[in-house]
């Protein structure tokens, strides 16, 4: 098998659940890839809710906590507060992030806490087998909404930007280079980061929602409904932005902003009478 | 001549190497992987430009590509 | 034994507030993690942690809802420090299945709570304890689960500290069950200092030992059924049945090292009552006033109350209670169910009576138990608590009418 994989993965844990053509591999090594370059192994822990995508870190050789649906965040940051000098990745689907989660996001979001999440945006909720998500296209058939979905879909970078999160990137699984540089970038920001991948789901979302079953036709058609947006261009209509949205190192992180408060107030360690 | 190496045991056989290698290396072959469908494997090795983009695009971790010593004096 | 009488010979005391005695007490025992959402009435543990935690050298942070403060526990623990949190009914109720959670990744956790009226938002400002058998079938799914009752603020206090060790030695999630008459109470307590040997963490009745992160261990934190490398069992059936055995029988084959039940006036008792939380303390009272022991810190507290009584009510209603010859057993941990030890305890008895501030949940355990005694049930619901003089009067009755 591959080398950097062979390194990274639990060979006892394979083959992975992911169908054939799943875009969670293609980010998976990213990941990996970002991993390497970065030498952070030992420092790293990596936390997921519940879903195809929440498999991804389970192949890791690493700590790893493969927690509630939707609740992944509320774990990254009680495990991030315990350890505030250790970076934690938190991968997250559509459904996990923005629908069961989406509360989550918002705060872990506005206290600008130091986690990178990566949201595995496919479209549809895939492991129970194909039933709408907050990010499916409006008027999709699934198999929850077989008149055709009601629902807008929810922006997760646009929803992460306005809480207040510090580093937002959108990439494809057709970017796999870029999306490695993302992830690298995210963990190296010191706040909090938010990469949406738009992922091929070739057995449930390309079904449905695309008319695709191949997942190569898949990634050709998110390489085209997507634009990086560059200075003083003209906004395509009904296309999806990609690329870096937000970069903001002025903001304070959380922890961050705890120990500078305690300072200040003069509160040192072992000053309670409990 | 690079040195690409399928492995059997993660290949699923999705077929995204086909179409994604611009100088057409991978091509479907007879052979089955563990999964139970047909194996791709590498031809014209030599027109290889180590790109990466088959092992980054593998979801499955399936292939390596590696230089080998007179590949690396070039 | 008594909760009202502290030992003399200790050093530090203070007079607090349950909840506040809580939040000492876990500081004491080495807590370093809170996360917690306001909710009456335990919003006075997370006030007071909110910066007793901080000056402690700890983490403390208001979660966004009562899932994201138990999920956030769960995390912290992973990282190495023994947390907390605390609600009450309707929030205790969203923290479910994190409880679970706790249960089936074996992460040592206290989760408080102070009961209140309920169903839903049901009564805030008013006790109950209906919470009993939630505390311990809350989560869906089987596992065992170790609860604690506290009916003072000294046993708020100590009850507390034992939590934590509990949980660290049986890796399980804890419960503290409060209610709200404890959690408002103020009484003097002696302060323990920390003990010896601080509370370790140890992995000898786990059934899937895992290190704590970041110690190159690869630990996986899996909630599915796993085995020993955290790998999902759940679609193997017989591995899946063992693994609830496991995570089952290091509760309950422990039962005798886990269970507090205390007896009180035992040795001679005719009928017994058997109580837990703040409802155990109007029965240690009963016993009091049936057996004529006098305690003038009980005396100084209902001399108001009883004066405008013996003023107002003649003579011959004035109740005589000094031929019943009653016991109490006072049950500290309610779950897992300490049944061998109530049934030594009421051996000699025939007429077991179990006030609870509920529909009468907790007796049908003690009934199964007690199978050959007469159980009087005694609910009350409504947020007050029984008066010794009810409970008196009631096995009075029950005397009577056999």
């Amino acid at each position: 098998m591959n080398e950097l994989y062979e390194k990274y993965i639990k060979k006892e844990s394979l083959p992975t659940l992911f169908c054939p053509g799943c875009g969670n591999g293609i980010v998976q090594f990213a990941a990996i890839k970002a991993f390497e370059k970065m030498g952070i192994k030992d420092d790293l822990a990596c936390v997921s809710g519940i879903g195809c995508s929440s498999w991804i870190p389970c192949y890791f050789k690493m700590d790893v906590m493969h927690t509630m649906h939707g609740r992944a965040l509320p774990f990254a940051e009680g495990l991030k507060l315990s350890r505030p000098d250790k970076k934690i990745l938190v991968f997250s689907g559509d459904g996990d992030c923005l629908a069961i989660g989406g509360n989550h996001l918002i705060h872990a979001a506005s206290r600008n806490i130091d986690l990178t999440v990566i949201e595995i945006n496919n479209y549809i909720y895939g492991m129970t087998g194909g039933q709408k998500s907050p990010a499916t296209p409006e008027g999709s058939v699934t198999k929850t909404s077989p008149f055709g979905s009601y629902d807008e879909p929810i922006d997760g970078c646009s929803l992460v930007a306005a809480a207040g999160g510090t580093y937002v990137a959108r990439w494809t699984t057709a970017h796999p280079v870029q999306l490695e540089k993302a992830i690298a970038e995210g963990i190296r920001h010191k706040g909090f980061s938010f990469i949406e991948v738009l992922t091929q789901c070739p057995v449930q979302a390309g079904k449905n929602i695309f008319g695709e079953k191949s997942p190569v036709a898949m990634m050709a058609r998110y390489k085209e409904m997507t634009y990086i947006y560059k200075e003083g261009m003209e906004i395509p209509e009904g296309k999806v932005r990609i690329g870096k949205i937000k970069h903001d190192t002025s903001r304070k992180e959380y922890t961050e902003k705890v120990l500078q408060k305690l300072e200040e107030k003069n509160i040192k360690k072992g000053q309670s009478n409990g | 001549m690079a040195d690409i190496t399928i492995d059997k045991a993660c290949c699923k056989g999705c077929d995204i190497c086909l179409s994604i290698c611009h100088k057409k290396i991978f091509v479907r072959s007879k052979k089955r992987n563990n999964y139970g469908t047909n194996m791709p494997e590498a031809v014209n090795r030599d027109t290889c430009v180590f790109c990466g983009m088959c092992e980054r695009l593998c979801p499955d971790g399936a292939i390596n590509v590696r230089k080998t010593e007179e590949d690396k004096e070039k | 034994m008594d909760p009202e009488k502290p030992q003399k010979k200790d050093k530090k005391t203070a007079v607090l507030q349950g909840n506040e005695a809580c939040a000492k007490a876990a500081i004491q025992a080495g807590c370093r993690f809170f996360a917690g959402y306001p909710i009456t009435p335990s919003t006075e543990i997370i006030e007071m942690l909110s910066g007793e935690m901080q000056k402690a050298g700890g983490v403390f942070i208001q979660m966004e809802d009562e899932i994201g403060s138990a999920c956030s526990i769960i995390g912290a623990r992973w990282g190495g420090k023994k947390s907390m949190t605390a609600t009450s009914g309707p929030g205790y109720t969203l923290m479910q299945e994190a409880i679970g959670f706790a249960a089936v990744t074996e992460t040592p956790t206290v989760i408080v709570n102070v009961q209140r009226g309920g169903p839903s938002t049901g009564q805030p400002t008013m006790s109950s304890q209906q919470d009993i058998y939630q505390a311990r079938y809350g989560s869906h799914g089987d596992y065992e689960i170790i609860v604690l009752c506290p009916s003072s603020v000294q046993e708020m206090y100590d009850f507390t500290m034992r939590a934590f060790e509990l949980s660290e030695k049986f890796r399980t999630p804890v419960i503290l069950l409060s209610d709200e008459v404890v959690g408002h109470m103020r009484e003097k307590i002696i302060m323990k200092p920390l003990p010896k040997e601080t509370i370790e963490p140890t992995q000898i009745y786990a059934s899937s030992p895992r290190e704590d992160f970041f110690k190159g261990a690869n630990s996986m934190v899996e909630g599915q059924l796993h085995d020993e490398l955290g790998r999902r069992i759940g679609h193997i059936a017989p591995k899946s049945g063992d693994f609830i055995n496991k995570i089952c029988s290091k509760i309950t084959d422990n039962i005798k090292e886990i269970a507090d039940v205390e007896a009180f006036c035992m040795e001679d008792a005719e009928v017994a009552i058997l109580a837990y939380g703040s409802v155990a303390r109007s029965s240690m009272n009963a016993i009091k006033l049936a057996r004529g022991i006098k305690d003038d810190r009980v005396r100084a507290k209902f001399r108001i109350v009883k004066d405008l009584f013996v003023r107002g009510v003649p003579a011959t209603i004035q109740t005589d209670y000094s031929h019943l010859k009653v016991g109490l057993i006072k049950v500290n941990t309610v779950w897992p169910f300490p049944e061998e030890k109530i049934q030594e305890l009421a051996r000699n008895v025939d007429m077991v009576i179990v006030p609870e501030m509920n529909t009468g949940k907790y007796c049908r355990e003690v009934r199964r138990a007690l199978w050959d005694k007469t159980v009087i049930s005694m609910p009350k619901c409504g947020g007050e608590i029984h008066s010794p003089n009810e409970i008196l009067d009631r096995i009075l009755e029950e005397v009577w009418c056999k």
